[in-house]
């Protein structure tokens, strides 16, 4: 009736995971209990549930993104924290098998459930307001795609108290997890989860690109968008061209598993390389999905804080783009210990490192930006300097380590664990921070406080360097990454040292908490009534913050590149339609609940399959059919807003600017 | 659906991408041109693992012993047929035809529902003969692929009866001509895939 499920799959007898998944259990009923007893389920039903905002959905991935990187650093600093003590003879705090598991989710939840999420949400949130419309090409089909990628991560917190995670590593090398080593439900929890939210991810790819290729402002040529809708042009093609082969390997993976197919087993003639192989395609170019944004964020930031147009914009769109086909090429970089040979080796080191090239163009733009600005060194800039420094770091030791014979020495040492936050945490993370700081207060109308924003910085900055630092001199040392614990005293002050950065960046994340707080309780004083806080240059800062559901009363006529700018050159900065034309009626599309019910029967499918309760499994799926079905029969799925509507709201929008 | 001409058609001093936003029509069709490009990358990876596994038979019978060239080649028919008066629909939908609509469209499921039959009766054969997919990597790689390929042909024919429906019960209003034209992209797109199913798995087999 229940499949493999028994009560022998809560782990009763681990005492940190029950209290652990105790409190997050708690908080949840208690989050629940007081919305329930607020009566606010009809309002987050009506205005967030079921809305198809972009802005809003924007907002709910990002919070999401927040929520989890809580979780991921939990893992993250149970890791440090077990580092730090089991040196010579000691096994610190967490068995082998539970190390594994924690090592597996932190990198899963990070990429997936953190970065993607919250690169996703900034693009989701920003893309239709730069580029002048009402919305994204398809705003259903965005509110499926964010509430699958919700169901992933119902699924991969479910595994913390209801069986196992994986024990494999971030990306589950068969024959490591294939059913004869992996027998449990750790890696079906891992791959059921990835599949549900890699689709939404793919979803929201071809939505978003497809916004940027056919909705723009009239006028807005592709030589005339900002710089962020071109980086996130290149990740959204990255995602359409990349996560269908994440798609397809784990299909085979899960053929092995659940049918004993021979795709990557030892036997029978399976081939667990051609697993790191199709995997690493996905992967290098996935690197470059959470990157290219964090990239567009800066490029925006540093031209909008130094009063310039960004320097070299068509040669920022070149090294774009040659990003973009060049993160093809490189995938077998991940590997060269495979055994390829001297000659493939070869290319794809020199490959690695030419990719360096056109991200060496993008810091000389960004510093050729500043050069000679009038620089106001707000908390966005703080990050974005932050982020030169230390991303020029990490892009040195990846060159290094793009030469194969280097590789060799420094594979699976914590050298590369070093190198990998070096671009991850001082590249994306920096980046969607900057961009959160810098768009906060166009999603809600105030800004966030700038004194605990650079306390958050500078927790982060300094416990970066104070937390991976060390990890390059133990890479070379010989530590190995994934190891649970180490004969060698001699590398435990650096471990410390590296347990003391991670506990500065605690603080920095419990800061973000207080800052949120803070800003809130402090609004009053902080509202951004101009709708243009920071002076900016392009089309989102031309219309209200928070801007209304339909974002532009008017499309704007864009003439060139920095439109926004331009405008206030002319007209003082005035809002459109200064010229009084008439509006026209909009038809805007009606909340829609297509995308909660997809992930409900999601999250059934994924765990009836995890579980193999197969009554389930066709449960969850007829409902998908039917959700489906329901969906394609309804008509009234647009609204309305009439010409005057539109143009009492516009107004007093206006007038409560002149007011300010 | 004229997609080309109400993208070009309207202002040709003004380059194509300074229009403003483009129309439902194209907006939706380039969409799905985007998703069938994300799935023929999926077959694309399932054809690099056929071609990676395609000698691994593991002392189990190889593709020339198992594969009867001819029972595809009818099988290919049906499919390349369909296609044909799958476009013959189209053009019925365009005329705003229900009648001839409704034949076409019967006529491209009967062929693909027949489609399905042969590869069903070729993997029933294969599997009573001992070849099933757990006996070798190649059997586990031609079974994803062909099957991933005939799994889409069914998910199409459901959406085939589906779209019947909706021009009975909503009429050729757009939401409706727009699905069937993406239906007619999804149903052209299987006929590529399946070509290089044919070529590199059926023809290739030595």
């Amino acid at each position: 009736m229940l499949g493999k499920l028994t009560w022998a799959a809560i782990p009763f007898d681990q005492p940190i995971v029950m209290i652990a998944s105790g409190t997050v259990g708690l908080a949840i009923v208690g989050l629940l209990g007081l919305i329930t007893v607020k009566g606010w389920w009809p309002y987050l039903w009506r205005e967030w549930i079921t809305s198809v905002d972009h802005k809003r959905i924007g907002v709910m991935y990002v919070l999401l993104a927040l929520v989890m990187l809580v979780r991921g650093f939990a893992d993250a600093i149970m890791m440090r924290s077990q580092l730090a003590l089991a040196a010579g003879g000691a096994q610190g705090f967490l068995p082998p098998e539970h190390y594994n598991q924690i090592f597996s989710a932190h990198g899963t939840i990070m990429i997936f459930f953190v970065a993607m999420p919250f690169v996703v949400g900034l693009m989701n949130f920003a893309l239709p307001l730069q580029l002048g419309v009402r919305d994204v090409a398809f705003p259903v089909l965005n509110s499926v795609s964010f509430w699958l990628t919700a169901a992933g991560v119902l699924l991969v917190n479910m595994s913390l108290v209801v069986g196992e995670f994986a024990r494999t590593g971030w990306l589950a090398y068969p024959p490591l997890s294939e059913i004869a080593y992996s027998p449990g439900v750790g890696v079906d929890y891992y791959l059921w989860s990835l599949q549900i939210s890699g689709l939404g991810t793919l979803l929201s790819g071809i939505n978003l690109t497809t916004t940027i290729l056919k909705l723009r402002a009239p006028g807005m040529g592709y030589t005339r968008m900002p710089i962020f809708c071109w980086t996130a042009l290149a990740s959204n093609l990255l995602i359409v061209a990349a996560f269908p082969i994440l798609t397809a390997t784990f299909a085979m993976l899960l053929l092995d598993r659940y049918l004993d197919f021979h795709f990557f087993t030892n036997d029978a003639g399976g081939n667990p390389m051609m697993y790191i192989n199709l995997i690493w395609a996905w992967g290098h170019p996935e690197v470059y999905i959470l990157i290219l944004p964090a990239f567009g964020v800066f490029s925006e930031v540093v031209a909008t804080f130094s009063g310039k147009p960004l320097f070299g914009y068509r040669s920022m769109v070149l090294a774009t783009m040659v990003i973009c086909v060049l993160s093809f090429m490189v995938w077998l970089h991940h590997f060269f210990t495979m055994g390829a040979g001297a000659n493939v080796n070869a290319f794809f080191g020199i490959m690695t490192m030419i990719i360096a090239v056109p991200t060496g163009v993008k810091v000389f733009n960004w510093l050729f930006t500043l050069y000679g600005g009038r620089i106001r060194f707000t908390v966005p800039v703080y990050w974005a300097l932050g982020f030169m420094v230390t991303f020029v770091i990490g892009g040195m030791t990846g060159v290094l380590m793009a030469i194969p014979p280097a590789d060799f020495v420094l594979h699976n040492s914590l050298f590369l664990v070093a190198h990998f936050h070096n671009v991850a945490i001082g590249g994306v993370v920096f980046g969607v921070l900057a961009g959160y700081t810098y768009w906060f207060p166009k999603a809600f109308g105030f800004t966030l406080d700038e004194r605990l924003g650079k306390a958050i910085f500078w927790c982060w900055f300094i416990g970066f360097y104070l937390a991976f630092m060390p990890l390059y001199v133990l890479g070379l040392m010989g530590a190995t990454r994934r190891m649970q614990h180490y004969p060698e005293m001699g590398w435990q002050p650096l471990m410390l040292v590296a347990l003391a950065g991670a506990v500065l960046i605690f603080f920095g994340i419990a800061l973000t908490v207080v800052q949120l707080v803070v800003s809130i309780r402090t609004r009053d004083q902080r509202r951004d009534l101009t709708g243009d806080p920071w002076n900016g240059r392009t089309l989102e800062w031309s219309i209200p913050s928070p801007p209304p559901p339909w974002n532009f009363g008017l499309l704007p006529q864009v003439e060139g590149t920095d439109v926004y700018w331009a405008m206030k050159q002319v007209s003082s900065g005035t809002r459109s339609n200064a010229a009084g034309d008439a509006y026209q009626p909009i038809h805007m599309p009606r909340n829609n609940p297509t995308g909660f019910f997809v992930a409900f029967f999601a999250v059934i499918l994924g765990f009836a399959l995890i579980w193999h309760i197969w009554w389930m499994a066709i449960a969850g799926l007829l409902g998908e059919v039917t959700v489906g079905l329901v969906q394609a029969w309804r008509t009234n799925g647009e609204i309305e807003i009439s010409a005057e509507e539109i143009a009492m709201a516009e107004k007093a929008l206006v007038a409560r600017e002149v007011a300010a | 659906m004229n997609v080309a001409h109400q993208a070009f058609g309207s202002s040709p001093e003004i380059p194509l991408s300074m229009q403003g936003p483009a129309p439902t029509s194209v907006v939706v069709g380039f969409g799905f041109w985007l998703f069938l490009l994300s799935d023929i990358i999926i077959f694309a990876a399932l054809f690099a693992a056929y071609a990676v596994l395609s000698g691994e038979t593991a002392g189990g019978p190889n593709g020339t012993e198992l594969f009867d060239k001819g029972h595809v080649l009818l099988e290919t028919a049906c499919l390349l047929a369909s296609s044909f008066t799958c476009g013959l629909g189209s053009l019925a939908v365009q005329r705003r035809d229900m009648q001839w609509t409704f034949v076409w469209m019967a006529a491209t499921f009967i062929l693909g529902a027949a489609f399905l039959t042969f590869e069903a009766s070729e993997f029933s054969a294969m599997l009573t003969a001992g070849a099933a997919p757990s006996r070798s990597a190649f059997l586990s790689a031609f079974f994803t692929l062909v099957g991933t390929h005939g799994l889409h042909v069914t998910i199409g024919l459901f959406w085939l009866l589906v779209m019947m429906v909706q021009i009975m019960t909503l009429g050729f209003r757009p939401m409706v001509r727009r699905r069937l034209f993406c239906f007619s992209l999804f149903w052209h797109a299987l006929d590529i895939v399946w070509i290089g199913v044919f070529t590199i798995v059926y023809l290739g087999a030595s």
